[in-house]
């Protein structure tokens, strides 16, 4: 492969910046204004929501069991084992319930979205829909932004709830842990802030997600070839910036809630 | 389909109005990633005129068609389609014009999510056109590309000249003003290509409707100019008894017949003209006996 001038290079990125953010203003415009594609919407809700549930219940349940098994031991050298179910709640709400969720759909559903759009692209789909009077980002793109962002809200609270039911059945079975004293612990170890910054976490994973996504895919060229690697690029670019954007967010919501 | 084109900013056009060319292409550049593709493109198309374009592989045949259709926008020039300016035309207004262009894609691209019906019906869908209208719509449409047969199926079992059908059948079923045929017959045998050569001949000839034609295959192009449509004897299917994998293809040579070489059109179709490409430029623009005397050396090559 030739190298490239670094100012091309440059000039490449900023083109891509330039388009990938039109897109998301578009998508964006195409929920607040009509025609909109509610049958699109329930489909993508339910491949996206319905579809990630197994994954993202046995994730959050084994992460939790995990979860529980490494602190408690140690907690025990602190001599505070009784904490596992405080530290479980928070780090599941908080932090891994959000970053996993994310991390999960993104591998399954950016690259879900990337290869379907990005098949229609190298097939000529996407023009023959633009030919046949549709807006491709209103069609394909908006219902698949309001969906994923719709239903990781809601998955990472299934995941958050998983992950405490496993850490509870860890504690209590193996570490001999009161399964009242767990649960009790748990809600208590809990703040409003915690809520809310875990949260605020899916809401900008799944807006990464479903742009990354739809962008990779709409930008496929080469063929078959091109459509393997939108797919990968759609999965790397979204789960680093997942990862980028919680630690903005966190940051943020230290900055308000002061934990 | 008579109603106006009206779309906010723009003056309201009528695509029945016989004095305005269809399509009309003034100084039309367009370069992708620096390498030109079209340089200088001009000409014109009337009502009810078919424009075959010709070219060597490479030249940006296709993407003179995508730019008739507003899906690429040139680097310079003036593109007018129904009299109507499209290089500065919002996205949501060419929607509004894209309702009067039919266009038949290169590889047929059908939605493969959806049967053949609904691939059909997709313009009147999103048009809300009522079920069973859409449904007689769609019928009428398939029987004219002789596919009501294959109504139920999925794209992926049709073979590629079924493709092609259902994808003219999709670029007629809303009565265009304009169609535009991407190498209807690449990449098919030459009997499925007849068949799909007498179905543009059928459209040109029964609809009148204006068309710009991309093609690589000289015979397509001369058969189009030198063939009418035979009303009286139609597209006839192969006999059942005929070989199995036949079963889809039309014997074409009952559907259309030669124009008279003695009659007041010499044997040639009067609303038939030829634009030839080449190296990004415009060799030739005219109608097929100029065509066939020209005496450019590139062109003699190029039809030899």
């Amino acid at each position: 492969m030739a190298l490239q001038s670094p100012d091309a290079l440059l000039k490449q990125w900023i083109l891509a910046i330039q388009d990938y953010s039109i897109l998301c203003a578009s998508a964006i415009s195409a929920l607040f204004t009509r025609p909109r594609y509610w049958a699109d919407i329930i489909t993508q809700m339910d491949s996206i929501g319905v579809g990630s549930l197994p994954i993202i219940v046995l994730t959050g349940f084994f992460t939790g069991c995990v979860l529980a098994l490494q602190s408690a031991t140690a907690l025990t050298s602190f001599g505070a084992v009784s904490m596992t179910g405080s530290l479980v709640s928070l780090s599941m709400v908080k932090e891994l319930g959000p970053v996993l969720t994310g991390l999960m759909v993104s591998g399954r559903n950016a690259a879900g979205m990337a290869s379907e759009i990005g098949s229609m692209k190298v097939t000529e789909q996407l023009d023959a829909m633009r030919a046949l009077g549709t807006d491709p980002i209103r069609k394909l793109v908006a219902p698949r932004l309001f969906a994923t962002v719709f239903m990781l809200f809601f998955l990472t609270i299934i995941a958050d709830a998983f992950g405490i039911a496993g850490g509870a059945l860890m504690s209590v079975t193996i570490l001999g842990l009161n399964a009242s004293t767990y649960l009790h612990d748990s809600y208590r170890g809990l703040v409003h802030g915690d809520i809310v910054q875990g949260l605020t976490k899916p809401v900008f994973s799944a807006f990464i997600i479903a742009t990354v996504g739809c962008y990779c895919g709409m930008k496929t060229t080469g063929g078959t070839q091109g459509v393997g690697r939108a797919t990968t690029q759609a999965v790397v670019i979204s789960s680093v910036f997942i990862i980028i954007v919680d630690l903005l967010v966190t940051r943020a919501m230290i900055g308000i809630f002061g934990s | 389909m008579t109603e106006a084109i009206s779309s906010p900013g723009a003056a309201t056009v009528d695509p029945q109005d016989d004095k305005t060319p269809v399509v009309e292409f003034n100084d039309v550049s367009i370069a992708f990633e620096l390498k030109p593709v079209l340089k200088n493109i001009s000409f014109s198309v009337e009502r009810g005129q078919t424009l075959i374009i010709l070219g060597p592989a490479g030249c940006g045949k296709s993407v003179l068609l995508k730019l008739a259709n507003g899906l690429l926008a040139p680097d310079s020039g003036s593109i007018r389609i129904f009299g109507q300016e499209i290089t500065t035309m919002p996205e949501r207004d060419l929607y509004a014009l894209r309702a009067h262009i039919g266009m038949v894609f290169q590889e047929s691209a059908l939605f493969d999510s959806l049967d053949v019906a609904d691939n059909v019906a997709y313009r009147l869908h999103e048009e809300h056109v009522p079920e069973d209208q859409a449904h007689t719509r769609v019928v009428e449409a398939l029987k004219f590309v002789e596919l009501e047969q294959a109504i139920a199926k999925f794209p992926s079992e049709l073979s590629g000249g079924m493709r092609r059908r259902v994808s003219i059948a999709r670029a007629i079923i809303s009565n265009p003003d304009l169609i535009l045929y991407d190498s209807p017959t690449g990449g098919l045998d030459p009997i499925t290509s007849t068949t799909i050569i007498e179905l543009v001949m059928k459209q040109r000839d029964v609809s009148h409707t204006t068309s710009l034609l991309v093609t690589h295959r000289l015979q397509d192009a001369f058969t189009l100019a030198t063939h009418r449509y035979d009303p009286e004897q139609g597209m006839k299917p192969i006999p059942k008894d005929g070989p199995e994998q036949a079963v889809d293809r039309y014997d074409a040579a009952h559907g259309m017949a030669p124009i008279p070489k003695n009659g007041p059109e010499r044997g040639i179709d009067p609303g038939t003209k030829f634009l030839m490409l080449n190296e990004c430029h415009v060799v030739f623009h005219g109608a097929t006996e100029e065509l066939v005397h020209s005496r450019d050396p590139w062109i003699r090559e190029f039809l030899d």
